[in-house]
């Protein structure tokens, strides 16, 4: 089976080919609405994550709500 | 004889009615973006001592619009802070996340489009800073982001610095509210350029403006409102107050007693004494 290079917020995992941006977030057991996420600096909306493939080299960023002024 | 100002010309006339239309018995009542308020006070939630205080400062100070943020998460994911933002969501205030941290232009307009969808929101408070020393604004890429994000059905409430002309662009973008800055974010020294801010008012009389940052004091709030400002926007000056309960009253009341005397009309200043008391001539010869 191939594996493909991610980060996931900075840090190195390594992720089998095909895996989907929603598989990939699954794993942190959060609750899928609980976070927004982006790949390589693009928004990808909650619904697009279980079709999103994951490509070598992608950078995946996760946010949560917090406190702002 | 009177030489007309700036502010003469953004005052309203006699005090009887408001530029944005309101009567001076519902000082406090204004629509932004489509939305009625009662209040003039947007409260950021940072930085509070806990959640309990944040929450009891909300209530006290009877703001509408709170500010929210958005924080990359770590590697293992997982939330801090859920517990502030629960209470935050309960408080019933109408949430105006910030693009906070961003260096470009599409930097915030991923940012906006994340917390759209995390807060169920299409309102965000767009900073993009262009200076890390002062945290100033960058121009160039709120015109940007602003312009991408209109388009993309975002209401957008720009921070921004209080030049005319950037300020015009933003307006040209699409933006209907604009939010300069009082003075550098957290810095607490009031209205730097209050000639800035009596112009933008004068040049814009009907958009909504919002000062936003640098209020430091209830009394840089009533200055920001007695000049014809529809809204004051800050955090800073309450979270880290030795009672910031006590002081998000005290910032309630001067945003609400420099609304007023908006309304009221401010007497014009003379250079001379002007005698209060009617008499006729001396009281006695003597």
């Amino acid at each position: 089976m191939t594996t493909i290079n991610i980060t996931l917020n900075g840090e190195a995992r390594q992720v089998p080919g095909g895996c989907t941006l929603a598989e990939l977030l699954e794993a942190s057991g959060q609750p899928a609405a609980s976070f927004a996420s982006a790949v390589n600096g693009e928004f990808v909306a909650r619904d697009a994550r279980a079709h999103t493939l994951l490509a070598e080299g992608d950078a995946v960023f996760t946010f949560q709500a917090i406190t702002g002024g | 004889m009177t030489t007309p100002t700036l502010s003469s010309f953004a005052a309203p006339q006699g005090g009887r009615q408001s530029p944005s239309g309101g009567r001076a018995g519902t000082a406090m009542t204004f629509s932004i973006a489509d939305t009625e308020l009662n209040s003039r006070f947007f409260l950021g939630t940072a930085s509070y001592p806990s959640p309990q205080i944040l929450q009891q400062a909300i209530t006290a100070s009877g703001a509408q619009v709170v500010t929210v943020g958005l924080k990359r998460q770590l590697a293992a994911g997982g939330g801090t802070q859920n517990d502030f933002f629960q209470l935050i969501r309960d408080s019933g205030a109408r949430l105006l996340p910030n693009t906070a941290g961003c260096r470009s232009a599409r930097e915030a307009i991923t940012l906006s489009q994340m917390a759209r969808e995390l807060f169920g929101t299409n309102w965000i408070k767009l900073e993009v800073v262009g200076d890390e020393h002062t945290l100033q604004p960058d121009p160039f890429e709120l015109v940007t982001a602003a312009a991408e994000l209109v388009r993309d059905g975002f209401e957008v409430f720009p921070y921004c610095t209080d030049d005319l002309v950037s300020c015009q662009r933003l307006l040209d973008a699409g933006c209907r509210i604009l939010m300069p800055w009082g003075a550098p974010i957290g810095s607490g020294q009031g209205l730097i350029n209050p000639y800035a801010l009596r112009t933008l008012r004068a040049r814009l009389p009907g958009v909504p403006l919002i000062v936003d940052a640098g209020i430091g004091s209830p009394a840089d709030a009533v200055q920001a409102m007695e000049l014809g400002y529809d809204a004051v926007l800050l955090n800073s000056a309450v979270a880290h107050a030795r009672d910031p309960v006590q002081m998000a009253r005290a910032f309630k009341l001067g945003i609400e007693s420099g609304r007023l005397a908006y309304e009221a009309g401010i007497m014009a200043q003379q250079d001379m004494a002007v005698a209060s008391t009617p008499v006729t001539g001396r009281p006695f010869i003597l």
